[in-house]
């Protein structure tokens, strides 16, 4: 399974708390040689990471070649299935045992750790670092950023959401992929008179149907709209913009436009992708982080060239660029503050030298993901694979040329707002709760 | 699950200590301190985070940050909070379904597993099995059982399988309470088996003579002889499911709206995703209440007339 925050969120929210608390017992942290469980602060840099391949090989080649070449300096590690990672490293940061180098995913989470005084200001260091900071995505900075000052640096890759679709499917109705929102509209009928589901979604998962009100709120109102959510504008969720983006919504799901039984779908199980590629439904709204599987489980339907892609269409008089895109702008690399001196200067090394220097971008680039680094570009033309070549241009240009790379709510947001958000939208696709009421829940945790 | 369940003290009856009484004072020297073990691990597990649980729910704390005193404002927070009644509600719910399908069905499977023919060991053991394998295990199992599109309804071609299951309120609190159920019959009819064969045989063969036939017998001699039985299982039925989260969890994640979240869930919410640990520890001090009074409420209903337990007393 690709391995990335949103599969991880799946996983929380849903089926595989069974590896989390099987990893309670037996198959609990991995610490390399010489490390103990949990390395505080004091005992040597250390860096806890996630499990799963092909990110956990390419992690653990990064922390190789940086111990090879600083003897004096030896970062250890301590690796982490998802759901065992979420919780230790709250509850171990919050005792002040957290590891000298913190992996995340930016946003809410890492305000709340700046909040509580616990990463180091990086803003120096980029400064000092001026290359480095220009070699990365400018957008993957905002989810870094706290205040006006960076905490984070991005590093590993960048995974914009994208309409997937069925290119077999489309044939079958004697259709074509939809160039705006009324376009989707229209074609729900079609699909269903074909006995085929519109959209497949795994809406037990939650934040796959967020991702369909990221979209309609940036192309309906524009970037500024969940912009002052974010800011804390009180009333923002109730902007004539954003009522109008539930509404939206909410015909899409009266219409039929989701597969039979999508609230007990989960997306952790990839049921959701198995829809798309089994020809079951015929397009799909989900992260890059799919292709993967879709290509190592769905028989022929990438290598047959089936699979088709797009970024999320235009609505009709929206006031949002076509251009912009949502999802994850990047992960995220803090330093503990706690860390002593010689710690951060190994972290701050590692930081550097390690992480986004040219093998990595090389195996990101060679695992199918596009690294947070523009250099990802230089190494597309090696990809001899003509699906892959198509894709991974594809994930490039998109977040390369999106004016505006909105993280994802669930992680933008504080994690008391994000969850009152993903029970709300849960609700509003159960169509329990109408766009006023789901504004009105939202409006009472701005700020929260 | 049921094994965390506060033990049931046995019904002591009043007579019995007072009987007790006189020569309690003497033994309990040097019996006392064989108590000491038990005693400090109580104390160090359970009486220790008891007492953080509820200083945290006057306090403000995101799990991470500084902690600050709060006052009442979680405990009014959380009172006022619409999602509590549903949450109780749904607790309730769970519970007295569960306890109404499983008390009928673990009776009648202990009965007929009480008797002594060989194949019944082996159907014992069978029937044993669910209560062998994790909630989470079962959870995982079930949700690709009921896939609506990849499950056994669809893989069999049975319209009837094929429904909506865990995405519908009404058939999602269904669902649950029939694996809640599948998972625990298991024990209680392994209690009821045990309770049965307590049960003299000479009380039967009255009956037989007296041309009592098996189900006479059964609702004259079985269940009344049962009734410790029946309350020491409900009880652990009911405080039990205060406790239901994992398989909740991985099922339904509370799910769909929140039409499955019980309180134990609507806890676990609130601290770990919403990083509100003082509103959660509310929660979790409702439980611990609600747990109490429902164990002595229950021990009231049978703990009056304990004398008539045992043959000839």
């Amino acid at each position: 399974m690709n391995t990335s925050r949103r599969t991880f969120l799946g996983l929380v929210g849903g089926g595989a708390l069974a590896a989390g608390l099987a990893a309670c017992g037996s198959s609990g942290p991995k610490s390399t040689p010489g490390s103990t469980t949990g390395a505080a602060a004091g005992s040597g840099a250390s860096y806890w990471f996630l499990t799963g391949q092909p990110q956990q090989g390419i992690r653990e080649a990064q922390v190789k070649r940086f111990n090879d070449a600083n003897s004096g300096s030896q970062l250890k590690t301590t690796e982490f299935q998802n759901d065992a990672f979420k919780q230790k490293i709250k509850t171990a940061i919050g005792a002040g045992q957290g590891p000298t180098l913190i992996w995340g995913w930016g946003g809410g989470g890492l305000k709340s750790y700046v909040e509580a005084n616990q990463v180091e200001d990086l803003t120096d260091f980029f400064s000092q670092n001026a290359k480095l900071k220009d070699s990365i995505f400018p957008s993957a900075f905002g989810a870094a950023t706290v205040n006006g000052k960076a905490y984070a640096m991005p590093v590993e890759t960048v995974t914009p959401i994208v309409l997937f679709y069925d290119k077999r499917a489309f044939e079958k109705a004697g259709a074509e992929p939809p160039k705006s929102w009324g376009d989707i509209m229209d074609l729900v009928p079609k699909f269903n008179a074909k006995g085929i589901a519109p959209f497949s979604l795994g809406g037990q998962s939650r934040w796959t149907n967020m991702m369909w009100l990221e979209f309609l709120f940036d192309r309906i109102g524009g970037k500024e709209v969940f912009q002052n959510i974010y800011d804390g504008k009180a009333n923002s969720w109730s902007d004539p913009s954003a009522l109008k983006a539930l509404d939206e919504m909410q015909k899409l799901i009266k219409a039929n436009g989701f597969i039979k039984g999508f609230s007990s779908i989960t997306a952790d199980s990839n049921a959701d992708q198995a829809l798309l590629f089994t020809g079951k439904a015929a397009m799909m709204l989900h992260g890059a982080w799919t292709y993967g599987n879709m290509k190592s489980s769905g028989g022929d339907f990438v290598t047959g060239g089936h699979l088709g892609y797009m970024n999320f269409p235009p609505v009709d008089g929206g006031k949002g660029d076509p251009t912009d895109t949502v999802g994850n702008p990047g992960q995220y690399l803090s330093i503990s503050s706690k860390a002593s001196a010689a710690d951060k200067e190994t972290a701050k090394k590692f930081l550097a030298n390690n992480t986004l220097d040219d093998a990595s971008v090389e195996a990101w680039v060679k695992s199918g993901n596009i690294a947070v680094a523009k250099s990802s570009k230089d190494k597309l033309s090696a990809i001899t694979d003509k699906n892959d070549s198509e894709w991974l241009n594809f994930v490039y240009d998109t977040s390369a040329n999106a004016k505006n790379f909105a993280q994802s709510w669930d992680q933008a947001l504080s994690p008391t707002q994000a969850e009152t958000l993903l029970d709300n939208i849960a609700k509003l696709f159960q169509l329990s709760i109408s766009p006023q009421q789901f504004a009105s829940n939202m409006n009472a945790v701005i700020g929260q | 699950m049921t094994a965390t369940a506060p033990p049931v003290a046995p019904p002591a009856g009043r007579t019995a200590s007072a009987r007790a009484g006189s020569s309690a004072a003497g033994r309990s020297g040097p019996v006392a301190w064989m108590v000491l073990p038990a005693l400090l691990l109580f104390v160090v597990f359970g009486v220790v985070p008891l007492v953080g649980v509820l200083v945290l729910s006057f306090t403000q704390w995101d799990g991470l940050g500084a902690i600050h005193a709060a006052g009442f404002s979680n405990w009014k927070s959380v009172l006022t909070d619409p999602q509590l009644p549903h949450s109780i509600l749904v607790t309730f719910e769970v519970m007295i379904l569960s306890w109404a399908v499983q008390t009928p069905v673990s009776l009648l499977l202990g009965t007929f597993l009480a008797g002594r023919q060989r194949y019944r060991a082996f159907l014992a053991v069978l029937y044993f099995i669910p209560l062998l394998l994790s909630s989470a295990a079962i959870a995982i199992t079930y949700k690709a059982l009921l896939d609506p599109n990849f499950g056994l309804g669809a893989g069999l071609h049975l319209g009837f399988l094929t429904q909506d299951w865990l995405g519908q309120s009404n058939l999602a609190i269904g669902v649950v309470i029939f694996i809640v159920s599948w998972q625990f019959v298991p024990f209680h009819s392994l209690i009821y088996q045990g309770g049965v064969r307590q049960i003299p045989a000479t009380m039967y063969e009255a009956a037989s003579i007296d041309g009592a036939g098996r189900v006479r017998q059964f609702f004259s001699i079985t269940v009344p002889q049962l009734k410790y039985t029946i309350i020491t299982s409900s009880t652990l039925m009911v405080v039990g499911s205060l406790t239901f989260f994992d398989l909740i969890f991985v099922l339904t994640a509370g799910g769909p709206g929140d039409a499955t979240r019980v309180l134990a869930l609507d806890m676990y919410k609130r601290g770990f995703m919403s990083n509100q640990m003082g509103p959660a520890s509310v929660i979790a001090a409702l439980i611990v209440l609600l747990g109490l009074a429902l164990a002595l409420l229950l021990r009231r209903l049978g703990g009056s007339t304990t004398a008539s337990q045992q043959e000839g007393a």
